[in-house]
């Protein structure tokens, strides 16, 4: 798979990142090596085997319906880089 | 041309359990924002979730209500995005394996039309949070306490050709989940959210035209208006040569319009994958058969029952079932009363009107079963008439301890039913009304209401009237 430049856009327009044409360049190369290191799977047949999504062989974990006091807002605003006393505080999403 | 609208819902419903889905955080409505959050409804790095079992609970029973193929091995994905209403840049949701696959509700509509309409899946995600946007500046502030919280999607096919399918449809999924007593189903605190997608053709093609999504709809009514709003504009567009866009657009209830949102929301990569957070839920032929058997009887089964049990028509079927506080209140009180249709008359007159008129749910009411088949017995059996029914009905669906039999005793309210009473009243108005007894010989009959009008004053209108009715007859035909 070839990795273009439209395609490094549109992952860092999905991203919500802006990059420079450098950044663009060398995204570019890191993602096509990347991409070209995952190709070896390529070579496999995999044909009889089912897709892997979890390394343990465990299921069904769950917890009881219970409530536990929830976390000091304070704490919860105080590493964020733009907040009030109530929220955090993000660039306006609407027009 | 004739067109024809084609449409397909996909409802959110918020289960209510008391804690969030994958963290302990509450669900309660409300609260200081940001008040409900933890560092794993956050998405901090070093969280896991881990699942409520009651949402797993809760979504199944709906999956066997709604008639769905129950998925046995079960696995959540991330659905990938950047947008502030959650914190982890992604929200975990069912996109490959869904819990529950090709169900069906059967409608009837308003006009008493009945469809099949067909669920094509129903998953378990988490909702996200809320988005307030600043008056002044250039901020948006989110709150997220919402986040996390259980929901189920249905997704339906697209089976809609009108707006009072549309209605029918989500007036029973409301009922059901009601019934199975998983979820709040209220449209304006948004446990209950649909989605509609559009799209017009000419009558008698098989093919789909462009389908436009519209959100943000939170009412019956609203729904109602937004579908024919989109309709006609769907049928300008495309009778005026113009062109439509697959897109979502919001509805706007003041402006009664719906606008292109002009977000990327179409053509956005949400890079789907399964949660490797979350191990796999395997659920057992055991568990499910478990709740099943815990399933209650549903809406349009008590219909059924109820017009065959209780004589009831349809329609009166219907409206006291659609609510399972109104069948519950139904059912205790004909335990005690004894008289399904008496107890039905006055549930769907004089209740029902009460309650619109007080904009009261049924969830609200607090009418106590016990004087309500008091109150019943009291009318079917003559003890007091109908005229005096009325308003101790009123006083009856106002109060919770309110006695009837006591009040009747107080005020003396029992009904005259004593011929020889009524008798000497209606003497004394025809001797007291001598030229209007003229009238009436001369062949005006319509002065005989008159008479019957006054005897019953007289009598305060607690006489019984049919026997009132039988004696001014009587006595004027003595003279
Ligand atoms: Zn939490």
């Amino acid at each position: 798979m070839k990795i273009s430049k439209e395609i490094v856009r549109e992952m860092a327009d999905i991203s919500r990142i802006k990059l420079t044409s450098q950044q663009e360049n060398k995204l570019q190369e890191e993602l096509q090596e990347l991409v070209g290191f995952l190709e070896v799977l390529n070579e496999l047949d995999t044909e009889n085997t089912q897709p892997l999504t979890h390394l343990f062989q465990i299921s069904s974990v769950m917890r009881e319906d219970r409530i536990f006091p929830s976390y000091d807002r304070t704490a919860l605003l105080k590493d964020t880089p733009e907040h009030t006393d109530e929220t955090i505080v993000v660039p306006k999403t609407v027009e | 041309m004739t067109w024809e609208t084609v449409m397909g819902l996909e409802v959110h419903v918020e289960l209510s359990t008391k804690s969030k889905i994958f963290c302990s955080c509450t669900t309660q409505f409300g609260g200081e924002p940001n008040t409900h959050c933890c560092p794993g409804c956050w998405g901090m790095p070093g969280t896991l979730p881990v699942l409520n079992e009651k949402v797993l609970e809760y979504a199944l029973k709906a999956g066997l209500a709604l008639n769905c193929e129950i998925t046995r091995y079960n696995q959540f994905d991330r659905k990938n995005y950047f947008y502030p209403d959650l914190t982890k840049a992604y929200q975990i949701s069912q996109i490959y394996l869904p819990f529950a696959r090709n169900g069906y509700v059967d409608i009837v509509t308003r006009s008493g039309e009945e469809k099949r309409i067909r669920i094509h899946e129903i998953h378990m995600e988490e909702d996200a949070g809320k988005l307030i946007h600043s008056a002044y500046g250039d901020y948006t502030y989110p709150d997220f306490n919402r986040c996390g919280i259980a929901l189920i999607e249905i997704v339906s096919k697209p089976d809609f050709r009108s707006s009072q399918e549309v209605i029918a449809y989500l007036e029973q999924i409301k009922s059901t989940l009601e019934y199975l007593g998983i979820s709040d189903v209220k449209m304006e605190e948004g446990s209950l959210r649909a989605d509609v997608n559009l799209s017009v053709r000419p009558l008698g093609s098989d093919k789909l035209g462009i389908r436009t999504e519209m959100k943000n709809i939170n009412s019956f009514k609203s729904i109602e208006r937004a579908i024919d709003y989109e309709t006609s504009r769907h049928i300008e567009t495309l009778e005026t040569g113009g062109l439509l866009v697959q897109e979502t657009r919001r509805w706007d209830d003041n402006k009664g319009k719906t606008f292109s949102m002009r977000s990327k929301e179409n053509s956005r990569d949400y890079r789907f994958f399964p949660d490797p957070d979350i191990p796999p839920i395997s659920i057992s032929e055991e568990f499910l058969l478990q709740l099943k058997a815990q399933q209650p009887e549903l809406a349009h089964e008590k219909k059924v029952r109820y017009m065959s049990q209780y004589g009831l028509s349809e329609y009166e079927a219907r409206l006291l079932t659609e609510s399972k506080f109104l069948a519950k209140l139904f059912e205790e009180t004909v335990e005690l009363s004894k008289n399904p249709k008496e107890t039905a008359v006055w549930m769907l007159g004089d209740m029902m009107y009460l309650m619109k008129e007080q904009s009261l749910e049924a969830s609200k009411l607090c009418i106590s079963h016990e004087q309500f088949a008091a109150f019943i017995t009291a009318v079917a059996s003559g003890k007091i008439n109908r005229t005096v029914a009325k308003p101790i009905f009123e006083k009856v669906f106002a109060s919770h301890d309110f006695d009837v039999n006591k009040y009747i005793k107080a005020n003396n309210l029992l009904q005259i039913n004593d011929e020889d009473i009524i008798k000497q009243v209606a003497k004394e108005v025809i001797n007291e009304n001598p030229g209007t007894v003229d009238e009436y010989k001369s062949g005006k009959n319509k002065v005989f209401s008159f008479f019957v009008g006054q005897t019953m004053k007289k009598l305060h209108g607690k006489a019984n009237p049919s026997t009132v009715n039988a004696i001014v007859s009587e006595e004027l035909e003595k003279i």
